[in-house]
């Protein structure tokens, strides 16, 4: 079935179609309109799932957090500042190896106050141990929200997920959206088996003290499944793609084959890029796109190029830009910082950054060099 | 898969009744059974019978409960040991 929609009821669509149990979420722009449908659902009993109202963020994920910790399947979205207040829950989830999973609606962060795309808040958010897809269209926001559970509650993985995908580029426009039917679905996703769970029959404590030893083994052990993450991220990928015929890999790979030079960009922008791409082919430009879809686990093996021009929508002030620190000794790198704060980067805009790394420039676009 | 999970077992410090200076003692007669006493018990170490009764191998002695009972119906006595 095809379904014309917005990214945010496209993705409210795709946690129905997972039967999430509990649902704790806290409404923010752009999120808003992902809980308000969600909430609509429970509310007309398309969906049956407790809906928790919460007064924060922070409760939110406390609350996902406690649910998933029961054993069943939890689902939360948010933004910029939302994102920000649940910065400790979200390491509180990762170590307890929750798989719950979560919408972001990449916003900029205030001051000043600015509700458009940018990266920042999510990038920000990169060591506490979710694994992180980041969209580029309306269908890549419901297909990874489906692998996202398959992932995340994965017996190799147990780790929470999040996918996140620009403010209003993506949040409040519609696309066509291909949409399987419920079997469909169901018949990808099993139902959930928790690692471990609350029961009074069976009393534990979780997240109780431990020593410095112990410590270090729970912190290994969740390297190890952040590295065991990746090959599962690509066998639910493949067998996605069998099923629903759509795949997109840790890193989606466009026109690189002969590439002189190849830009690396996430989310909306690498959407654009394509654009770019196919107008510089034309006159001849040798260029190609790594769009950059899974940024935890990092796929440095996967983006390996001579010649790179790397468009990072966040910053890491005093370093620079994010992706670009993440590639460095993988290649010749020229860094660009774009469209912070939901400024527009068109394909022109994308031409002429190449333009400018041909010349052997780099730096804040339009702000440094233009 | 590792997590901190921990499964009940008595702590190296024994068990927590032992760390007690002041126990808390019931005086059914002036007991009213209103259950504040259950209610506030940080430790879960009332339970509700007829009477409230105290379990004493798991009690601190924090004196939650005679603070909060409104009739002065829990004593705080100094431990004899």
């Amino acid at each position: 079935m095809i379904v014309i929609d917005t990214a945010n009821h496209i993705a409210a669509l795709a946690a129905k179609m997972a039967k999430p149990k509990v649902i704790a979420a806290y409404p923010i722009t752009p999120q808003t309109t992902v809980v308000e449908r969600l909430a609509e659902y429970v509310e007309k009993g398309e969906l049956d799932a407790e809906f928790i109202r919460v007064e924060s963020e922070h409760s939110a994920m406390a609350a996902c957090i406690g649910a998933a910790a029961t054993g069943v399947r939890t689902f939360t979205a948010t933004s910029s500042h939302g994102l920000l207040l649940m910065h400790e829950m979200l390491h509180w989830a990762g170590l307890a190896r929750l798989p719950i999973v979560m919408v972001n609606v990449n916003r900029a962060i205030g001051p000043g106050w600015n509700i458009w795309s940018d990266l920042n808040d999510s990038m920000a958010q990169r060591d506490t141990g979710w694994i992180q897809f980041y969209a580029s269209s309306n269908q890549e926001v419901y297909d990874s929200i489906i692998q996202a559970y398959r992932v995340a509650e994965n017996e190799e993985v147990f780790l929470p997920v999040m996918v996140s995908y620009d403010g209003f580029v993506l949040s409040h426009t519609s696309m066509p959206v291909e949409v399987p039917s419920q079997k469909e679905v169901d018949e990808f996703l099993p139902e959930f088996k928790p690692s471990w769970l609350l029961d009074v029959e069976n009393p534990i404590t979780h997240g109780n003290i431990v020593p410095p030893e112990p410590y270090m083994e729970i912190r290994y052990s969740m390297e190890e499944a952040m590295r065991k993450a990746k090959k599962i991220i690509k066998e639910v990928d493949e067998e996605y793609g069998k099923k629903f015929g759509r795949s997109y890999g840790l890193v989606e790979e466009y026109k690189c084959e002969d590439a002189d030079y190849v830009i690396v960009a996430m989310s909306a922008i690498a959407s654009e890029a394509k654009v770019a791409i196919d107008e510089l082919r034309q006159r001849g430009e040798k260029v190609g796109l790594a769009r950059l879809r899974v940024f935890r686990p990092f796929p440095k093996e996967e983006l390996r190029y001579d010649k790179m021009i790397v468009i990072d929508r966040a910053i890491s002030p005093g370093l620079g830009g994010i992706v670009y620190n993440e590639l460095k000794g993988n290649g010749e790198i020229y860094s660009f910082i774009a469209g912070l704060g939901g400024v527009d980067v068109s394909y022109r805009d994308i031409e002429r950054i190449y333009e400018l790394a041909k010349e052997g420039k780099e730096g804040w676009y339009p702000t440094e060099v233009r | 898969m590792k997590t901190a999970i921990s499964y009940p077992v008595e702590g190296a410090m024994g068990k927590t009744g032992t760390w007690r200076v002041f126990k808390p003692v019931l005086n059914k007669e002036k007991c009213i059974r209103c259950w504040r006493c259950w209610i506030f018990c940080p430790d879960a170490a009332i339970s509700r019978n007829d009477y409230p009764s105290i379990d004493y191998e798991y009690c601190k002695g924090c004196g939650i409960c005679a603070n909060e009972c409104p009739v002065n119906a829990i004593e705080m006595r100094r431990e004899e040991k």
